[in-house]
């Protein structure tokens, strides 16, 4: 059964690697929901979070597939339920609507927006959350004249996940500890093989 | 005291046993050969080019210490890489310039990427002021190639040469191999750069080309293979890439496996070994894949499960438990699910395996095996080589050639009937013999990796044999075996038909022969105008001389034999159906 899966891979910083781990996906023809490049927590190593809707099966071929780069050090996969995650949005919408009608600040306080940038013309709001969250505003603001929107790819964390500074020092090392589990993805459960 | 300690930290830890030199001023194009040369490369196949030029300017003044093989087409360039890297085991580097040098390359980077093929290849690309300007002959290789190597990378900075050459060829060799490409600007290719010596890349964090074993896993296999009534084993390249041979055998040996191959693990085990019953797939042999249905546990070795070896996945060995081993945690569980995965280079999980299995005869196990055998050889094999009237057949030349190499030779076959019917019928007694495209099925491939694999065994016997569709292809590179005088000897196997396209159109498209009728120029006058011997037999009586005539020959010929127009291989397994269901006739 198909279900929206994030995907988190730790990388090298390094020109192409986005290609190569896109394409990962484009020659299987799946697409990206949601994609984001960013820093992590340990230094010098890229987060990507790539969001997708598969099988549990298709999604841990891809994975294998990803880890197979030699600029990959680790991918992750995760249902909803493993991570907490946010999304964010902006919208751009008329001053004249905002100020005159009460009802459009009732929504937007009821939708947790904020205030970015207040003009004669036109007012941007932000708000973070899920992507129900963040349509739902889209819907009530429509009315109203919606002039903007746009929102952002999702970032993830993984709740169970102690992060990767350890880790790192693993794939540092030339010998690398034998307790030390990998591709947990690769089989049932945990420990299975170690690198 | 605490200076003593300053002066230590002072130190890099872990200090890499770089072999000094004073520091020298080299050129990016001079550090590329450096690399070469203490990467023990002697070869190189290429093709020059201008924004490649700065490195063969340098090359001039290495010519005692790098060979280098001018082709005629880059493809041709790369698929004499391949050959070479199949036979020498070593790691096949080549040169290309940039825009059409580099594209001509793809054909067989993707070639070499499906069939695991170690290959470092270089290519120029124009000053990088003009990257993304459409400059002259310039082309985003990068990009283009990205799908079909293990890795690749651009430099601009000469002084990034060293250590990423370093790395190409770490990558290249390590794990599961595969080709990797460096692209190179002119400007890097010209810049003086302060160079201090060459040190081997042996690590590179976020790369693990072998695990450390998991012995559970070895243990579960063991434990299976010793409870199996009727374990079956099948192998591939993997055991010839990990220089297992040795380490497969003792355990199959110990443990009395019948064994199957994969067309690319053919070579690995000697043909007339008691416990190889043959080959797999499409075209394999009757008993391995109808008993791929019965045993009860399939051992993979160093194989990934191709469609054309399992057929009908989800009929494919249904009944049995499969143990899965591999260097690539990507195959396990790819297309067919691992009851016990052991992940790990077979060089290392054999032998831990070996020491764990019980010693045992599958004696009527085997038998059944030899069954089918007798029933294939009856209704196929006996008329395919053997025949007493008619048209010449493939498997008759094969048989011949057998009888005159006894086995000994390095068989390098193109792609189609010819192919199938080589891998089938060809004796190997010595590993890294068979040479071929699998997994892509390059036609064109075998001339171009025939010239690569003599170069890289030239004290064994080089035989290509190919059809007259697929040596059409890259005829070309005849004018590279004429310049290096090689001694390659060229059978053709004329149908006058694209053969495998017929056989399909005959049997799934109601002879439906749709542009399969091809026609071939006078092969022995155009290996004249090459300066190459050679002679056309269509006549049965003279096969045998015929074929002692090209071995025998000093230096390279060319043997063209007309093989019947219209026969089929046989035993198959058509396209959708169950390796159970494969056809005698």
């Amino acid at each position: 059964m198909k279900a929206e899966y994030t995907i988190t891979v730790y990388t090298e910083n390094q020109v192409g690697l986005l290609n190569r781990i896109a394409i990962i996906f484009s020659r299987r023809k799946i697409n990206i929901e949601s994609l984001n490049v960013s820093p992590s927590e340990a230094d010098g190593i890229h987060r990507f979070t790539v969001v997708i809707n598969e099988t549990e099966d298709v999604v841990r071929k891809l994975c294998r597939q990803i880890e197979k780069q030699v600029e990959v050090l680790k991918t992750y996969f995760n249902t909803n339920e493993e991570i907490i995650w946010q999304e964010m949005a902006l919208y751009k919408v008329s001053t004249d609507a905002v100020a005159e009608k009460l009802k459009v600040e009732r929504l937007l306080r009821e939708n947790g927006a904020r205030a970015v940038v207040i003009r004669k013309d036109y007012t941007i709001f932000e708000t973070t959350g899920h992507r129900e969250e963040t349509d739902k505003l889209v819907e009530v603001l429509a009315p109203y004249g919606l002039i903007e929107f746009v929102r952002s790819a999702r970032v993830a964390i993984i709740k169970a996940s102690k992060g990767f500074h350890e880790k790192l020092k693993e794939f540092e090392a030339v010998e690398p500890a034998a307790e030390l589990a990998e591709n947990e993805y690769l089989d049932k459960g945990d420990a299975v093989f170690t690198m | 005291m605490s200076t003593a300690i300053e002066t230590t930290q002072n130190e890099p830890k872990d200090a890499p046993a770089i072999i000094e030199v004073e520091a020298k001023e080299l050129t990016g194009s001079q550090a590329v050969l450096e690399a070469f040369i203490a990467e023990g490369v002697d070869t190189i196949f290429g093709y020059p080019g201008g924004a490649i030029m700065p490195i063969y300017d340098a090359l001039y003044d290495y010519n005692d210490q790098l060979k280098h093989i001018l082709v005629r087409h880059e493809q041709g360039g790369i698929h004499a890489g391949q050959g070479y890297a199949r036979s020498s085991g070593k790691v096949g580097v080549v040169f290309a310039t940039s825009g059409p040098g580099a594209t001509n390359l793809v054909t067989g980077l993707a070639d070499a990427m499906i069939d695991s093929t170690p290959l470092v290849c270089v290519t120029g690309q124009v000053f990088a002021h003009l990257l993304g300007t459409d400059a002259f002959q310039e082309t985003d290789v990068i990009n283009i190639t990205t799908p079909v190597t293990k890795w690749n990378y651009q430099i601009t900075d000469a002084t990034e040469i060293p250590s990423v050459l370093a790395k190409a060829f770490y990558i290249a060799k390590t794990g599961r191999p595969g080709p990797v490409l460096i692209d190179i600007t002119k400007n890097a290719q010209i810049q003086k750069i302060e160079y201090k010596g060459y040190t081997k890349c042996t690590h590179i964090r976020s790369y693990r080309p072998k695990p450390i074993v998991r012995k559970t896993y070895v243990e579960e296999a063991a434990k299976l293979i010793n409870e199996a009534k009727k374990p079956f084993v099948l192998f591939g390249q993997g055991v010839i890439l990990g220089n297992a041979e040795k380490e497969f055998k003792a355990f199959i040996e110990k443990a009395g496996l019948p064994s199957a191959w994969t067309l690319l693990g053919l070579s690995a085990l000697p043909t007339d070994h008691y416990l190889n019953t043959g080959m797999l797939g499409m075209h394999g042999n009757y008993g391995p894949n109808v008993l791929t249905n019965e045993c009860d546990v399939l051992i993979a070795v160093g194989m990934r499960f191709d469609d054309r070896v399992t057929g009908r996945l989800d009929k494919y060995a249904k009944q049995a438990k499969i143990i899965h081993l591999d260097i690539d945690p990507a195959e396990i569980d790819k297309n067919v699910k691992a009851a016990v995965p052991v992940w790990g280079d077979c060089k290392e999980t054999l032998p831990m395996l070996t020491r764990l299995v019980e010693a045992k005869q599958h004696t009527d196990w085997l038998a059944k095996f030899n069954e089918y055998k007798k029933q294939e050889e009856e209704q196929v094999i006996q008329a395919e080589l053997h025949p007493t009237s008619g048209e010449l057949t493939m498997g008759e030349v094969i048989h011949q050639l057998n009888e005159l190499t006894n086995g000994d030779a390095i068989i390098v076959t193109d792609v189609g009937q010819h192919q199938m019917v080589a891998c089938r019928y060809a004796r190997f007694n010595e590993t890294k013999s068979n040479i071929t495209s699998g997994g892509l099925g390059t036609m064109g491939f075998a001339l171009p990796a025939a010239i690569g694999a003599k170069f890289g065994a030239q004290h064994r016997t080089v035989v290509a044999v190919i059809g007259d569709g697929g040596f059409q292809m890259t005829l070309q590179e005849l004018g590279t075996i004429m310049q290096t005088k090689l001694n390659v000897k060229i059978l053709i196997l004329n149908n006058r038909f694209l053969g495998m396209v017929r056989q399909w159109q005959q049997l799934f498209n109601d002879k439906r022969y749709s542009f399969v009728d091809i026609q071939s120029p006078d092969y022995i006058m155009l290996a004249k105008a090459y300066g190459i011997e050679g002679q056309s037999v269509n006549d049965r009586i003279l096969l045998q001389s015929a074929l002692k005539t090209m071995l025998d020959h000093d230096g390279s010929y060319l043997l063209e034999v007309m093989v019947g127009k219209e026969n089929n291989v046989f035993p198959m397994v058509p396209q959708g159906c169950s390796v159970s269901e494969i056809r005698l006739k």
